[in-house]
């Protein structure tokens, strides 16, 4: 019988890790993310765990292990946050390239400066095209599911690519909720061994990671790119087959309430919980909106996208990470370039948020979602509207 | 140790070749043929990391590769970091008993600037984990794949296209920094330094690095033709005479015991090792008087820790 415990999401993730019978951690603490190695070295000291914990001396040294640990067929996982990412950030590319699954927690935290050990997703952000398949959580429960599912999806023969599992600095990692833990048996059954078909063996001696000259670098980014865009129907049969075995169903895009809607709002994160609850209110005072939650951020849901937005006369995303001198929020200009070829699409409004762990209360959300519905009448000359800045804030054009 | 290559010499060398023929080393490299006596010495049960470099780009150009062992390049800086996730993930693959088990053993394989560089903070890491694995230093002392810039172990006068020779400089102003010294520093039990003129001093202290249950470091003076500017032919006599000269003394570091492997009882002028490398060219008296003096108080200081354990 699976049971029903209060777990930070933190907590929840190790728990996953643990389940996944991991046999690498390499780890390095750095707020928000420390709950995480701390409970899962305090798994391996009490036996709970099998599995080597590597203290590195750093987070590029904790991608490099994982890297390592991969390479001779291990299961590996990692977690970091903000700054750590970042510094690790040359190694992400390797995993990729090298098709070495490694599965990590991003507990997401503001980049310096000013320093900030709170979250938002400028750490998400600057790793977008790493090649990591990369999903977004909104709760304890998604910590735990998006982390086996991390595994399936990564460790699958036909995708071999490394897994991010985004989940917001302090007001995730640090939130106790009801989380359902699975049997063993359960996690058994969706989640198969890890097999590495290129695993080093002096038996069967492999070079990995040669060099390449112009005359093929090439063909094998190319090829990169081709697994990454094929690794999504992957990540979708393992949204299924999570729903099938622990009846928790989830997917690259998740509408709600967005039946009819003239006007959605699209979030990333856990603020979509907040956001949620003022459709709710919207709803029952007739307005006509809905929201959008995009969890699968890498390989991103084109067609899912299109598809939950049509008919809507405005779409409103909801960033929260700024791109300096750039088109507006990440995430807005993401979806924007999605739409723009389709014959009919949605008036984009672009909001920025949330940044350094600030928090947007409901109040805030509908604030968001009043504005936009007006910009999208009225036009704006600026290129996004960031949201409670105290002070006048102009200027921000194309 | 069950085999001693210096008492019996070639009969227990491998005729087998790790490093296969083709790598693109320059001709006369003192690295290449270190790095091949270093495979023999190692075998064939072996899982070898390699951080960006001369000898990563000289033997894996795709679609073809010179290691006929499984080999693994990721980055220039991180070498330890991979070994080190090698090392433990085949020991807890092995204690789940999801690999047989079976003794392999783990090297990394990296320049001096990707140890004493850049790679430092990865390799510090390494060894106070005490990893279980072999770090081989091949120190040609300066940036050689990228074009001869300095690096930290750069000696000390020595032109480089980054701290050249030049009306108001002697190029290099600093003093090698000392990576042996630093890995002994982390309490490991083995520490070395080795050269390729001295082939089964080389492959001892690599077998026995290699056997060894914990970090060990194997420091590799590796001389380099075209970054030293010397003639492809005397990459072994400069050896030698950078060992006769004190330059790179040939010791070995056991559980922290010091013990001189090539002990001199008077050694060569230092000049007689500048003279023979384009680099120093430009060096005057003066200079050259100075490097000796500091040759001859580093030489001095490793007697002595030598004689601590000898008295």
């Amino acid at each position: 019988m699976s049971k029903r415990v209060g777990l930070e999401a933190s907590h929840a993730a190790a728990e996953a890790a643990r389940m996944a019978d991991v046999d690498v951690i390499a780890a390095y603490p750095i707020t928000p993310q420390t709950h995480i190695p701390e409970r899962l070295a305090e798994m391996v000291a009490d036996g709970e765990l099998t599995a080597a914990y590597i203290p590195v001396e750093s987070e590029h040294s904790a991608m490099s292990a994982c890297l390592g640990a991969v390479a001779v067929g291990a299961r590996t996982f990692t977690a970091t946050a903000g700054p750590g990412l970042e510094y690790m950030h040359n190694v992400l590319y390797v995993a990729s390239a090298m098709r070495l699954p490694v599965v990590m927690t991003v507990a997401n935290r503001a980049l310096s400066a000013p320093l900030s050990i709170w979250g938002d997703h400028s750490d998400a952000m600057a790793v977008r095209d790493t090649g990591w398949i990369q999903v977004f959580c909104q709760n304890s429960q998604e910590a735990f599911d998006m982390t086996l599912w991390a595994f399936r999806v990564g460790e699958d023969p036909s995708v071999l690519l490394p897994v991010m599992v985004h989940f917001d600095g302090f007001h995730l990692t640090h939130v106790t909720e009801p989380v359902i833990l699975p049997e063993q048996e359960e996690v058994d059954r969706f989640l198969p061994k890890f097999h590495y078909p290129y695993a080093l063996d002096p038996d069967k001696p492999m070079t990995l990671g040669a060099f390449a000259p112009p005359d093929i670098y090439s063909e094998t980014k190319i090829a990169q790119e081709v697994a990454t865009r094929k690794s999504k129907a992957v990540a979708i049969q393992g949204f299924k087959e999570l729903g099938d075995v622990f009846g928790r169903h989830y997917h690259a895009i998740e509408p709600y309430k967005t039946e009819g809607a003239k006007t959605l709002l699209l979030t990333m994160g856990s603020f979509g919980e907040t956001a949620k609850t003022v459709i709710d209110t919207k709803r029952n005072k007739g307005e006509s909106v809905g929201l959008i939650n995009l969890r699968l951020w890498r390989p991103f849901p084109f067609e899912e996208l299109r598809q939950a937005a049509k008919g809507a006369r405005t779409l409103i995303v909801f960033d929260r990470c700024i791109s300096f001198g750039g088109p507006g929020g990440p995430v807005a200009s993401e979806v924007k370039s999605a739409l723009y070829n389709e014959k009919e699409r949605s008036r984009v409004v672009s909001f920025i948020g949330g940044l350094g762990g600030r928090d947007m209360s409901a109040k805030d959300f509908e604030y968001v979602i009043d504005r936009g519905r007006q910009i999208a009448e009225t036009g704006s000359e600026e290129l996004f509207e960031a949201v409670g800045i105290r002070g006048e804030v102009t200027g921000i054009r194309g | 140790m069950k085999e001693n290559f210096i008492k019996f010499g070639k009969n227990l060398v491998t005729t087998e070749e790790f490093l296969a023929e083709g790598h693109t080393f320059c001709t006369g490299c003192g690295e290449a043929l270190a790095l091949r006596l270093a495979c023999k010495a190692l075998g064939r049960n072996v899982m070898i990391a390699n951080a960006t470099g001369c000898t990563e780009v000289c033997t894996s150009p795709l679609p073809v590769t010179s290691w006929r062992v499984p080999w693994i390049h990721t980055l220039f800086e991180n070498v330890a970091a991979t070994a080190s996730g090698i090392e433990a993930g085949l020991k807890i693959l092995v204690q789940k008993a999801k690999v047989p088990e079976k003794e392999i053993r783990c090297a990394a394989v990296a320049g001096d600037g990707g140890t004493a560089d850049i790679g430092m903070q990865a390799l510090s890491g390494a060894f106070e984990r005490n990893h279980d694995f072999l770090y081989l230093c091949f120190d040609n002392e300066a940036y050689m794949n990228t074009g001869i810039q300095r690096s930290g172990a750069t000696p000390y006068g020595a032109s480089t296209t980054t701290a050249p020779a030049g009306k108001l400089s002697i190029g290099q102003t600093t003093w090698k920094k000392n990576m042996p010294e630093i890995a002994v520093a982390h309490n490991i039990p083995y520490v070395a330094t080795a050269c390729p003129s001295y082939p089964f001093d080389l492959m001892n202290k690599v077998k026995k690095g290699g056997e060894v249950k914990g970090p060990a470091y194997v420091h590799i003076f590796s001389p380099c033709p075209t970054g030293w500017r010397h003639a492809t032919d005397l990459a072994i006599e400069i050896g030698r005479l950078a060992v006769e000269t004190g330059i790179f003394p040939l010791y070995e570091v056991e559980n922290g015991r010091y013990r001189l492997n090539v002990a001199r009882p008077k050694l060569k002028p230092v000049e007689e090792y500048l003279k023979t490398q384009g680099r120093f060219r430009h060096l005057l008296a003066e200079e050259i008087a100075k490097i000796q003096v500091h040759v001859d108080e580093e030489y001095a200081k490793l007697k002595a820790k030598v004689a601590c354990f000898t008295a």
